[in-house]
C-alpha cells in the first residue's frame, strides 16, 4: 500500500460517522471535566466541544456539511428532547399551585419584553434581518430556539451561540440584578433566572436554593412555549 | 426504555402532525411537548411510562446541540462583524427580562398576602 493510499484511508476514517461521533462525545466529556475542575462559567462544555471540533475540522480540512451529515443522529435527538421537557414540566407542576396566574403573566410579559428589546436594540445597532431572526429566540432553551430560528429565517448555528452567550451572561449577572431590585420572593427569583437564561440560569438558580431551582426549571418550559407562540407575530411585525 | 422511547416518539410525531395542520406556525417538537404535558396532567399517560427515557435525554440534552453549534465555523465572519450589536442586544434584553419577570411575580405575591391579611 502506497503512502497516498494510506493517507486516503485515514482521511476517510476521520470523516466517518463513528469517528466524528466519538469526537463529539470525547470533546464534550473533556468540556464537562474542564468545567467541573475550574468552575468557570464561561467554560461551558458545549463551547469547549464546539471549539475543539471546529479546530479539528479546520485542521483536517473536513467541511461542515460532512460533519453535520455524519452526526445527524445527535441533531435529530433535539426534537425528542424538547418533547421530553413536557415530562419535566409535569414534574414541577406542584410549584405552580396557587401561583398559576402570576407565573403565566410574569413569563408572558418577560417573553414579550425579551423579544421586543433584543429585536430593537439589534436593529438600532445595525443588525440585518437574518441576524435579528437568529437573535429573537435567544432566551429559550437551545432545541426550541434552534427550531424557532430555522422557521423564521434565522441561522440555527448563530442562535445556538446566542443562547449560550445569553445563558452565561444571565447566570453571572442574574443574582446581582435580583439583589439590586431587592427581590425577596424565591419564586420570583427562580422565574427570572429561568425565563431570561434557560438551563444556565437554572443551574445558577439551583445554587440559590431548591425552590428557586425548580421554579426556574419550570420557567424554561413555559418560556419556550410562549416564545414559540410569539415569534411568528414578531416575525410578521418587527423584523 | 423501549416503551418510553415509543411514547416520546409518538408524541413527537403527533406534534409534527399538528404543526403541519397549522402550517408550521409552531414547531412540532414544541407541540409534542405540550401534548405530552397535557396527557400526563389529565392522567391519560402514567408518568412511569416515560420517566426513565425523559430524564435521561433531558439531563444530557446539551450534547445534542453540538452539530448545530459547530455550524458557527461557517458564520464566524457574521459573528465577528456584528459582535458589539449582538453582545449589547443580548445583555440588555436579558436584564430587562429579569427585571420584568421578578417584579411582576413579586407584586402578585405582595398583593396576595395583603388580601389575605385584610380578611
Amino acid at each position: 500500500m502506497g503512502i497516498n493510499n494510506f493517507l486516503g484511508a485515514i482521511r476517510l476514517l476521520i470523516s466517518s460517522e463513528v469517528f466524528l461521533l466519538s469526537l463529539v462525545m470525547g470533546s464534550f466529556l473533556l468540556g464537562i471535566y474542564m468545567y467541573r475542575k475550574t468552575g468557570i462559567t464561561l467554560l461551558q462544555p458545549l463551547l469547549i466541544s464546539m471549539l475543539i471540533i471546529i479546530s479539528f475540522l479546520k485542521l483536517t480540512g473536513i467541511d461542515y456539511a460532512t460533519f453535520y451529515n455524519n452526526t445527524r443522529i445527535l441533531n435529530f435527538m433535539l426534537g425528542p428532547s424538547v418533547v421530553a421537557l413536557g415530562y419535566v414540566l409535569y414534574e414541577q407542576i406542584e410549584f405552580v399551585k396557587g401561583n398559576v396566574v402570576s407565573i403565566l403573566t410574569a413569563i408572558f410579559s418577560g417573553s414579550i419584553v425579551g423579544i421586543i428589546s433584543v429585536v430593537f436594540i439589534a436593529r438600532w445597532l445595525g443588525a440585518d434581518k437574518i441576524l435579528i431572526a437568529s437573535l429573537a429566540p435567544k432566551s429559550v432553551t437551545t432545541p426550541i430556539a434552534i427550531s424557532l430560528a430555522q422557521k423564521s429565517g434565522g441561522i440555527p448555528a448563530l442562535t445556538a451561540t446566542f443562547v449560550v452567550i445569553c445563558g452565561i451572561f444571565g447566570g453571572i449577572i442574574g443574582p446581582l440584578v435580583l439583589r439590586k431590585l431587592g427581590i425577596k420572593s424565591k419564586i420570583a427569583s427562580g422565574l427570572a433566572m429561568g425565563t431570561a437564561s434557560h438551563a444556565l440560569g437554572t443551574a445558577r438558580a439551583m445554587e440559590m436554593g431548591a425552590i428557586e431551582g425548580a421554579v426556574s426549571g419550570l420557567a424554561i418550559g413555559i418560556m419556550g412555549i410562549m416564545t414559540a407562540l410569539l415569534i411568528p407575530f414578531a416575525e410578521r411585525f418587527l423584523y | 426504555m423501549i416503551k418510553g422511547s415509543f411514547y416520546i416518539l409518538i408524541f413527537y410525531f403527533l406534534g409534527e402532525l399538528f404543526s403541519k395542520i397549522i402550517h408550521n406556525f409552531i414547531p412540532g417538537s414544541v407541540l409534542g411537548m405540550i401534548l405530552l404535558f397535557l396527557a400526563l396532567f389529565f392522567k391519560l399517560l402514567r408518568p412511569d411510562n416515560v420517566r426513565e427515557v425523559a430524564t435521561a435525554i433531558t439531563k444530557n440534552m446539551a450534547v445534542f446541540f453540538v452539530p448545530a453549534a459547530v455550524g458557527l465555523m461557517v458564520y464566524a465572519g457574521v459573528l465577528a462583524k456584528n459582535l458589539i450589536a449582538i453582545v449589547i442586544a443580548i445583555g440588555g434584553s436579558t436584564v430587562l427580562i429579569m427585571v420584568t419577570v421578578s417584579l411582576i411575580q413579586e407584586r402578585f405575591e405582595k398583593h396576595k398576602t395583603k388580601q389575605n391579611g385584610d380578611k
